[in-house]
């Protein structure tokens, strides 16, 4: 009890000091309360993460009702990562934001909502009143919109913000159908309701029901085509805010998604292919559009929908477990999906940190522009080296861990089946390979033109490598990207109540080889050791012989040409040209150009700005046929002050007269109801 | 264990054998089968010259490169005996520390800053990219076959017996030597003595390694070479004892490195631009192994 006051109270004692800070004490003043609320809350999960749930019942008011919250391991394991990047987060955060520290304002406005969201999102993974899980869902939306428009005076930044903000919304009103259906039914907020509830639907109800809690879900996650949001707040928000609204933000939507499937009572194997046909599509079209980008944070907002993907692969494949009594796949399903969570809110949340290394040297994130960053900010360089190897899924880093155990799922998928699960395998496992091949394509063109290579264009300050301290977070995602590379099994014994909860067994965990799904872990762990070794040995050597010999340094080699400028490098573009010839049908990018004409020829220019094809379909078409529709009624819209007071009083005498004439109306409800 | 070292003698030969074929089809005599041993011993002898727009990335590149084929020759197996490591799924770990390399491999390319390197990274990305699917479509169908997923389990259980497990065999050796060739730049993916940069794809992101370096990558490619003709051999050769799988284990690696040679002869590297189709081309043959395989359980009733 004690606790859960102090956790809510927290962010609220940041409101009542942070005002009167000096600047340099905001951001001390929000990690230390920051560190509170994380202990505490990290407490919790610890408990229901050894298999001791943590259950509260709060009194709540009249209107809420009793507010259930409870801590399961499921619950756990999501604060735990939302903890670790949050933590990180704010140690970034406090570096980055040196650089304004002249707008106390908006600093004290954005230490305010950074606590908040904290206490928000843990407080989704835990409420079970639906009532109150609405009122987090809607505080954690509203301050991730105050947080992405720090830089409210551009007004791309605010542009981006309120198209976060219309869709954070539509994901709200599906929820609320989702829950107000339940409400109406059974007159309960628990979500205890809605497993008794949905275990007396049909089929075909539970399914929409479902379908209603997915879709709000799945736009907050970044599913496609609900991802259109995605890639315009990441890139507008300061740096640490990308990294927390990629690394955790987005993964609210997916415990969203998990809880639902162990809340509601429906066809499991039908919502199981669902979500896996949405997932190999969202990372497929996520990562195939990365690779054009030329905004960096922009890229790596493209690749969020990638991994929601791979996420959401080993969700569908676990759903699917369940559905067919396969133990097996459910585990492998579920416990990828996971472990693939923490994965990428570790190696998303440092690439985003060291883009905002690279932002703060250069005032620069147009890849084209920028080169050679390695030499003026080695470290910010290998630690985005780690970031990008780990993302691709390559080992000795974590995403391979958890990308192997969702192809390990795959497989394991073969063996039992008919022949469309056979088909439904076999071609997510070619979306799956593909991802990681587009993926390599996509980080071996952000890393090599970022850090490699010499720079493109002059910049304008002097590029350096940042202080230590802005370091420090990103050295421990990169440690804990290692650790899981090279010690899997640990994380995957965490893992065991979480998957628990999905597939009823626990013994499938456990360290005995005959039942563990899991063995195979165990000698990739060795073979990471391996790895490492022999490139630290062979370097060692070659270090030891090139002592010995003569070692130069010359200009590259260039046929013989050696008047090589930084402009006959590859750019970006150039390294991906073949593969955006191949992949035009999907993609869209715009080109502007003047091309050199006459005897003095004029300046000449090139300028292509990839777009989003589902963007053009889903969103512009549908604004502008609402738009046209609307503009029918511009006639309303007449500036005159009276008119608009009149069209309010209209307005209350239209809702005060609907209970009226109720009875009239009756007939018509009854058939919603039917609905 | 014992593939490890039938595989570096193997490698040993490999290369020499392809070259000397290639030789003697254009009538020549040619260098002798240990040449290109010769030539790496050379190179580990030799200095280095480094790029002045390199940064370590280049120095440590081909280091990662040998190492990860290294670790990819470790989970191969031979017949009976399994690699030094063997486990559920060890194929999609070869695969991706295969990936490793490549990774290293391009990044080093694109870190000379050179206008032509560039240009084969980009290719290798691409191509290794299409190339990749095949492979997974075609352990899994094999994995699907003999119910088992790591590399020396499936081998072992294949049983080539029926019409149909024939031409799967065929259709999967292809496959194979055709991943091979792609993952080795060879023809006809890529002409590996072309004199012209804007035509090479491995040669010309190696154009800046020099001494050890480069010497390690072309000891890499070698075993690379070896690695595959391993995988091919795994497929004919079962549980047989090892006074006839060792012989066949040479005999076959001979008839690829042969059989390379001849197509390095007889056949002009694709255009550029037609090579991605190709690529995409052994997927549909690695599928139609798969629906093969389906045939085979009989799964389509």
């Amino acid at each position: 009890m004690n606790l859960i006051t102090t956790f809510v109270l927290i962010p609220f004692v940041g409101l009542l000091l942070l005002p009167f800070l000096k600047v340099r004490l905001k951001g001390v003043l929000t990690l230390v309360l920051l560190t509170i609320n994380v202990m505490i809350s990290g407490y919790m999960a610890v408990q229901s993460l050894t298999g001791n749930p943590v259950s509260i019942s709060l009194p709540g008011s009249y209107v809420t009702g009793i507010i259930p919250i409870r801590i399961d391991a499921l619950s756990g394991w999501f604060i735990l990562i939302i903890n670790l990047v949050f933590l990180t987060g704010a140690l970034y955060g406090y570096s980055y934001m040196k650089s304004y520290r002249k707008r106390t304002n908006s600093l004290t406005l954005h230490s305010f909502a950074f606590l908040l969201q904290h206490a928000s999102i843990i407080s989704v993974c835990g409420i079970q009143n639906s009532f109150v899980f609405l009122i987090a869902w809607e505080i954690l939306a509203l301050t991730s919109f105050v947080l992405i428009i720090f830089e409210h005076e551009n007004p791309v930044t605010i542009k981006a913000g309120i198209n976060y903000l219309i869709q954070a919304h539509f994901s709200i009103v599906f929820l609320i159908v989702g829950f107000l259906w339940v409400i109406n039914k059974t007159n309960s907020y628990d979500f205890q309701a809605i497993t008794t509830y949905s275990s007396s639907l049909p089929g075909m109800a539970s399914l929409i029901l479902f379908l209603c809690f997915f879709i709000a879900f799945a736009i907050k996650a970044g599913f496609v085509p609900f991802h259109t949001w995605l890639p315009y707040a990441h890139p507008a928000a300061p740096a640490h805010v990308s990294g927390m609204m990629s690394g955790v933000i987005i993964k609210a939507g997916i415990f969203g998604i998990l809880r639902m499937l162990l809340i509601i009572k429906t066809d499991y194997v039908a919502v199981g292919f669902l979500i896996l046909i949405v997932s190999v599509l969202s990372g497929l079209y996520g990562v195939m559009l990365a690779i054009i980008q030329h905004n960096l944070k922009k890229l790596l907002a493209y690749h969020s929908i990638e991994n929601i993907g791979i996420i959401g692969i080993g969700i569908g494949l676990g759903a699917i477990g369940t559905g067919m009594g396969n133990p097996t796949l459910a585990t492998l399903g579920y416990a990828g999906a996971l472990l693939h969570t923490l994965n990428h809110a570790l190696f998303k949340s440092l690439l985003f940190y060291t883009a905002g290394n690279v932002y703060q040297a250069t005032h620069t994130m147009e890849i084209e522009k920028l080169g050679g960053v390695i030499k003026k900010m080695p470290q910010t360089a290998m630690l985005f080296l780690i970031a990008a190897i780990a993302i691709c899924g390559i080992p000795p880093f974590n995403g391979f861990i958890s990308e192997f155990i969702i192809y390990t799922g795959l497989y394991s998928w073969l063996s039992d089946g008919t022949l469309f699960s056979l088909l439904a395998a076999i071609f997510s496992t070619i979306g799956l390979v593909a991802i990681g091949g587009l993926a390599m394509i996509c980080f071996t063109k952000a890393f090599g033109t970022v850090f490699l290579g010499t720079a493109r264009h002059t910049l304008h300050a002097e590029c350096q490598e940042v202080k230590f301290i802005q370091l420090l977070p990103s050295y421990i995602l990169a440690l804990v990207i290692i650790l899981v590379g090279i010690f899997p099994m640990l994380f995957i014994h965490l893992l065991a109540e979480p998957v628990s909860l999905f597939t009823g067994t626990v013994q499938i965990l456990t360290n005995t080889p005959q039942n563990s799904v899991f063995t195979a872990l165990q000698p990739i762990s060795w073979a990471s050791w391996i790895l490492v070794a022999l490139v630290i040995g062979l370097y060692f050597i070659r270090q030891n012989l090139l002592k010995k010999r003569r070692v130069e340094v010359g200009p590259t080699w260039g046929c013989g040409y050696v008047a090589s400028t930084s402009k006959h490098q590859y750019t970006a573009s150039s390294f991906v040209r073949t593969y955006s010839k191949l992949f035009a049908p999907v993609l869209i990018v715009n080109k502007e150009e003047a091309i050199v004409h006459g005897v003095f020829p004029s300046e000449a220019r090139y300028h292509t700005q990839p777009y989003d094809k589902l963007e053009k379909g889903l969103i512009d078409r549908v604004l502008k046929l609402n738009k046209r529709f609307m503009g029918r009624f511009v006639f309303l819209n007449n500036g005159k002050l009276q008119f608009y007071i009149l069209y309010g009083i209209i307005f209350i005498l239209t809702v005060l007269g609907i209970p009226l004439l109720y009875r009239n109306l009756e007939s018509f409800i009854d058939i919603f109801k039917l609905l | 264990m014992l593939s490890i070292f039938l595989n570096l003698i193997a490698a040993l030969f490999f290369t020499g054998i392809v070259i000397r074929t290639k030789s003697l089809a254009s009538g020549r005599k040619g260098p002798g089968i240990l040449q290109p041993v010769r030539d790496v011993v050379r190179l580990f002898r030799k200095g280095a010259v480094y790029s002045e727009t390199t940064s370590f990335i280049f120095q440590l590149a081909p280091t990662v490169y040998f190492a990860s084929v290294v670790m990819a020759l470790m989970v191969v197996p031979f017949g009976k005996s399994p690699g030094v490591l063997s486990f559920n799924g060890d194929f999609i770990f070869f695969a991706y520390v295969l990936a490793l390399g490549k990774f290293f491999s391009i990044i080093s390319a694109l870190d000379t800053g050179s206008s032509f390197e560039g240009m084969g990274a980009s290719r290798e990305a691409l191509y290794s990219m299409f190339a990749e699917p095949a492979f997974f479509i075609l352990m899994g169908s094999l994995a699907l076959l003999s119910g088992h997923t790591s590399f020396q389990e499936i081998f072992a259980s294949l049983h080539i017996g029926s019409q149909i497990s024939y031409a799967l065999a065929a259709l999967a050796t292809f496959v194979l030597l055709m991943i091979a060739m792609i993952e080795n730049s060879r023809m006809p993916i890529d002409d590996p003595k072309t004199h012209l940069e804007l035509t090479m794809v491995h040669e010309v992101m190696i154009l800046d390694n020099s001494g050890f370096d480069l010497g390690l990558i072309l000891t890499a490619g070698y075993l690379k070479f070896a690695l595959y003709g391993a995988l091919i051999v795994n497929l004919f050769i079962g549980v047989i004892p090892y006074q006839y799988a060792i012989p066949a284990f040479f005999a076959i690696q001979f008839l690829m490195a042969v059989a390379i040679g001849l197509i390095e002869s007889f056949m002009a590297r694709f255009r550029m631009s037609h090579n991605p189709q190709f690529i995409v081309v052994l997927t549909s043959v690695s599928l139609l192994i798969f629906f093969g395989v389906l045939l085979i359980l009989q799964k389509f009733v």
